[in-house]
Order: C-alpha cells, then sequence, then structure tokens
C-alpha cells in the first residue's frame, strides 16, 4: 500500500474545474472564502474572471447561483459540507431545488476525515439532507479519477448536483482501463456469494481491504462502489440482495439518512434483506487526525472486518 | 406610456390582486396593493420585455424577493398579456399553474421562483452577475419588501452587489412599513433603511409616495444614469392602497376578503377606474 498514489478529492475538483473551463465559457465557478481549501482557487489562477468569491455568506452564495443559472451559466458554487448543505440547505431546497436550476453544489471537507477541526465542521448530515430535495442528485466520488470524472458528468447534465469530496488525501483505486464512470450506476469492484459490502467515497478502499481480510477467514464478500447515491443504482442494490443475501453498507456520514438509509429504504419495499449500516451511529464526532478519527469512530477496514464477523 | 394610462393599469392591478385573492381565499392583498403602482410602471413602462417570448435572451429580469405579493405581480403579468386575466381566478387552487409563491418552471414571465424571503434579491444579484460576465445588456430589477430586509441574506447580497458595482442592478424597496406582526419599526426596526443600502455602497433613491406614478417613473430613470454601483429605490407606499378598509392595516397583510368585503373593494377600485 506504501507506493499507492494518493490525492485529495477535492484536488481533483479543483483540477476538473480547470479542465472543464478551458472547453466551457459557461462554466463559472462561486466561492466562499475558503478557495484554498475547497481547491477553487486552482480555478482562480486559470480563470480569474469566472472566479466570484462571495465572502463568508454561503447562503446569498447559493442563491447568486441559482440567478447565474438562471440566466444561462452554470456555476458550481462551494464551500465546506457543513456549510453549503447545512448552513444553505434552504436555499438550495427553495433557489435551486425548486425551479430545478443546473447549479452544481462542490461541497468539500465531508465527514469525520475533516479531522482536527471537529464536531462544528465534520458534515455526517449532508447526504441525508440532498437526497430529500427532489431532483436533486448527489454523488460521493471514491478517489481522484472518479472525482474529476464525476465533475465532467456533473457539468454535462441539467439540473441541480450535489458533489461531495474529502478533504484527506486518498488511494487512487480506479485507475485501470474499464473504469467508466455513469452518474447513477454503481460498480462491482470485487465479486463474492457471502455478502455485499456496499461503500461509498474514502470508505470504498477500505471496505476492499476489508473485503480482503475476510476472504483469509474464508468469507467471500462482493464489494459495492455507490458512487450516487441519489439516483440510487437500485437494479444492481436487488441483484446483490438476490445474488448475496445480507448487506453492508459503508460511509463516512450518519447512519440515518444516508448511503445505508437509502439501500434500505430501497430493499425493505422490494426484497427485505438484512442491511447492516456502518457509519456514524447519531452521534458528534471530535478533533483529531483524520485518520485516526476514522479508525476511533469504526470506519475503516478493521472496522467493518469487526462489524461483520459479529454479524 | 403615459402617466394617465398608467394609473388605470395600476387600478386593473389592484383589481385583478383583489380577484386573485378572493377567488383562492387565502394570498397576501396588502403588499400587491402597496406595489400596485410600481408593476403598473415596472411592467408597462421600464421593463425590456417582450410577453409574445417571455423567454427572450435579452429581456430584462424581474425577481418578486417580496414573493408572497403575487396576486399583484401575477395581475400585472396578466394585464401585460403573459397569460389570460381570466386565469387569476385559479389563483392558489389544486392544480393551477398561479401557486401561491412564484415558480418559474410553470408560469410565463417568472424569471425566477421566490417566496423564501431574503433569497430573491440574492438571485438577481446572480442575473446581474451573470449580465456583467458576458457582457449582456440586460438589466435587472427586484423588489423587496420593507419587513424583509429583517433577513440577513437581503445584506449578503447587498453587500456582494456593492462589492462588484452591480450598476446593472435596481433594487426596490416596497416601504409600506407594516409587516404580519405590526409596524416594522416596532418588529424589528429595519430603519433608516436609506443609508443602510448606501452603507453597502448603493445609489440610494428615496421615493416619497411609492404610489405615485410620477415619481416612480423619475426614479428609475434616475436609476438608469448610475454606474459603477447598484441602485436601491426605497419607495414609500401604503400598505393595502385603493381599498380603504385594507389602507395601513396590517391585519390585510395575508388575508382574503368575504364576499361582502370583495363587493366593496371591487366598488371602490371600479370608481377609482372611472
Amino acid at each position: 500500500m506504501a507506493d499507492v498514489k494518493k490525492i485529495a478529492t477535492r484536488e481533483s475538483y479543483g483540477n476538473a474545474l480547470v479542465e472543464l473551463g478551458k472547453e466551457h465559457e459557461d462554466l463559472v465557478v462561486l466561492d466562499a472564502d475558503l478557495a484554498g481549501s475547497t481547491k477553487t482557487g486552482t480555478f482562480k489562477k486559470a480563470f480569474p474572471e469566472r472566479h466570484f468569491n462571495c465572502g463568508i455568506a454561503e447562503g446569498n452564495m447559493m442563491s447568486i447561483a441559482a440567478g447565474l443559472a438562471a440566466a444561462g451559466k452554470v456555476p458550481f458554487a462551494s464551500s465546506f459540507a457543513m456549510f453549503a448543505a447545512g448552513r444553505a440547505f434552504e436555499q438550495i431546497r427553495n433557489s435551486i431545488g425548486y425551479p430545478h436550476l443546473n447549479v452544481k453544489i462542490g461541497a468539500t471537507h465531508a465527514g469525520l476525515s475533516v479531522g482536527e477541526d471537529g464536531a462544528t465542521h465534520q458534515c455526517l448530515e449532508d447526504i441525508a439532507l440532498m437526497r430529500t430535495i427532489p431532483g436533486m442528485t448527489v454523488i460521493c466520488p471514491s478517489d481522484d479519477i472518479e472525482a474529476k470524472a464525476a465533475v465532467k458528468a456533473a457539468y454535462e447534465m441539467d439540473g441541480p448536483v450535489y458533489l461531495r469530496f474529502g478533504r484527506l488525501a486518498v488511494p487512487v483505486i480506479n485507475d485501470n482501463e474499464d473504469y467508466k464512470f455513469e452518474i447513477g450506476k454503481g460498480i462491482i469492484l470485487r465479486e463474492g456469494k457471502d455478502l455485499t459490502i456496499v461503500a461509498s467515497g474514502l470508505m470504498v478502499p477500505e471496505a476492499l481491504r476489508a473485503a480482503e481480510m475476510l476472504s483469509e477467514d474464508g468469507i467471500e464478500a462482493r464489494v459495492v462502489n455507490i458512487h450516487t447515491i441519489k439516483p440510487l443504482d437500485e437494479e444492481l442494490i436487488l441483484d446483490c440482495a438476490e445474488k448475496t443475501g445480507k448487506i453492508v453498507t459503508v460511509e463516512e456520514h450518519s447512519v440515518i439518512g444516508g448511503l445505508g438509509s437509502a439501500v434500505a429504504e430501497y430493499l425493505s419495499e422490494v426484497r427485505p434483506t438484512i442491511v447492516k449500516k456502518i457509519g456514524v451511529n447519531d452521534v458528534f464526532g471530535e478533533s483529531g487526525p483524520g485518520d485516526v478519527v476514522l479508525r476511533k469512530y469504526g470506519l475503516c477496514a478493521e472496522g467493518i472486518y469487526n462489524t461483520i464477523k459479529e454479524m | 406610456m403615459n402617466t394617465s394610462e398608467l394609473k388605470k393599469i395600476a387600478n386593473e392591478i389592484r383589481k385583478g390582486a383583489i380577484t386573485a385573492v378572493y377567488s383562492g381565499k387565502s394570498g397576501h392583498p396588502g403588499g400587491s396593493l402597496s406595489a400596485a403602482d410600481i408593476f403598473a410602471v415596472l411592467y408597462f413602462d421600464e421593463l425590456n420585455i417582450d410577453p409574445a417570448d417571455p423567454d427572450k435572451a435579452d429581456r430584462d429580469r424581474f425577481v418578486l424577493s417580496k414573493g408572497h405579493c403575487t396576486p399583484g405581480y401575477y395581475a400585472a403579468l396578466a394585464e401585460r398579456g403573459f397569460f389570460p386575466v381570466e386565469d387569476l381566478k385559479t389563483f392558489r387552487h389544486v392544480g393551477s399553474y398561479l401557486q401561491g409563491h412564484p415558480d418559474k418552471k410553470h408560469i410565463p414571465g417568472v424569471d425566477m421562483s421566490s417566496g423564501s424571503l431574503g433569497q430573491g434579491i440574492s438571485a438577481a444579484v446572480g442575473m446581474a452577475l451573470s449580465a456583467k460576465i458576458s457582457n449582456d445588456s440586460f438589466r435587472v430589477y427586484t423588489l423587496l419588501g420593507d419587513g424583509e430586509i429583517q433577513e440577513g441574506q437581503v445584506w449578503e447580497a447587498a453587500m456582494f452587489a456593492g462589492a462588484k458595482k452591480l450598476d446593472n442592478l435596481v433594487v426596490i424597496v416596497d416601504n409600506n412599513n407594516l409587516q404580519i406582526d405590526g409596524p416594522i419599526d416596532q418588529v424589528n426596526n429595519p430603519y433608516p433603511i436609506d443609508s443602510k443600502f448606501a452603507a453597502f455602497n448603493f445609489h440610494v433613491i428615496n421615493v416619497e409616495d411609492g404610489n405615485d406614478i410620477d415619481q416612480l417613473k423619475s426614479a428609475f430613470a434616475e436609476a438608469k444614469t448610475v454606474k459603477g454601483m447598484p441602485v436601491a429605490i426605497v419607495a414609500k407606499t401604503v400598505k393595502g392602497k385603493g381599498v380603504s378598509y385594507m389602507e395601513n392595516n396590517a391585519g390585510w397583510h395575508g388575508k382574503a376578503p368575504n364576499d361582502e368585503e370583495f363587493r366593496i373593494a371591487m366598488e371602490e377600485l371600479g370608481k377609482a377606474g372611472e
């Protein structure tokens, strides 16, 4: 693992914006005094005339993005997930969601892996909030390659998209020729007959590692990367339930309302299946190095392995 | 358009607004009536718009930031020809496209969905910014309530508009002095309104009588001459203007008239239109 290339998906976001900005003049970027952290600063360097700093006013930024979209631009509005999905929820719901405007929300620093800043900045509710908005597409990419593909796909589709990125550098896992990103289509990364681990974001490589550990014990887990939480790849989830029975979901999010809930809600209606949700168990996070905090809350290969062994 | 014609149109807008609220058995007559003259001047004198082509690219944009005043807004749009005046009778009915608050997806002539106070001005700022980015010539107008400016987002938007020198943006404050719970200075005093906008780097125009067509026309004319900063027009109006029992009465902020009250209102407005 030591040689694996690592890059934070927020870096991928900034780089993807620059690439898209070269081709598309209607792409504009908004930030709220976090351009250095969200990496929209990378876009600002390349296209200063299309980058607008709204200052520390996230609600206003989201409604400005709505106005830009209403006038034909394709705005990417960025802040930390806490202040994008959290503080500006109602602006996103009413100014962007209700009129179904073509705004892309680039939310970085999601989840516990924010680390040292602690609970106030560790957003564990954004997926839950965003997926309740009719017509909102919700994407949580797992690595650099997927994040860049997601930003491109978000630009290319018409309608609001919530893109969730992380602060921590994470391993590149999708650098193979077969990799294909399609909004709403999950990816089977590993086959197995005993259960399925459904993961998103930075939990995907952890799920893969957990599957290897389980394999040594004779348990073969299918591993599925669900990068699009909404619309959910229901066909694939149903297939997992049918072929492997038990399902374990893993996400860097509250167990309330996120990927696990989406999977369980769907299966409970079509094929009741045991769905064990691994996530943050209805508590706030805390300060500490991101990877250490993740481990403390069981969001690592060992935590996934232990939970599955106890099932 | 000349002043007497605009006065007649404002009166028709008032009739349409009352009809809508009466038919819907709910809605907001007070702020619709205070803004009727503003709607008339905007839609029949000021805005570059075409009801036959509501989405034309170079049209001026209008955002009703005080989104609850749809009765007056829809009446103005209908009067201008964006949809039939008759449809005002479906206001707030199940299945009607005339939703309680502006719905840009379904209503011809509506540039932005609004209704959650404080957000419309930001959307208008976004539109004005878009025009600046691509050197479009259109201008953007937004109408705010004076209670609405208690929302912090209004000042976030104002700070941005002033900082970015959006001189294609005109913010109008319908200063009728009343909000749901009473006089604005008693609820949570936002006065002085003019110097607040001035402090956010707006060119401010005070309109002594915001129900006077000529004063409004000259304010919009002055707004067009301003370069390098956005404009705020603070228009002193009378809430419920034109219907005697609704005037200066906060109780008519969001209430529908009964049959008798409707009859009286339409009779008064009928006489005013003669």
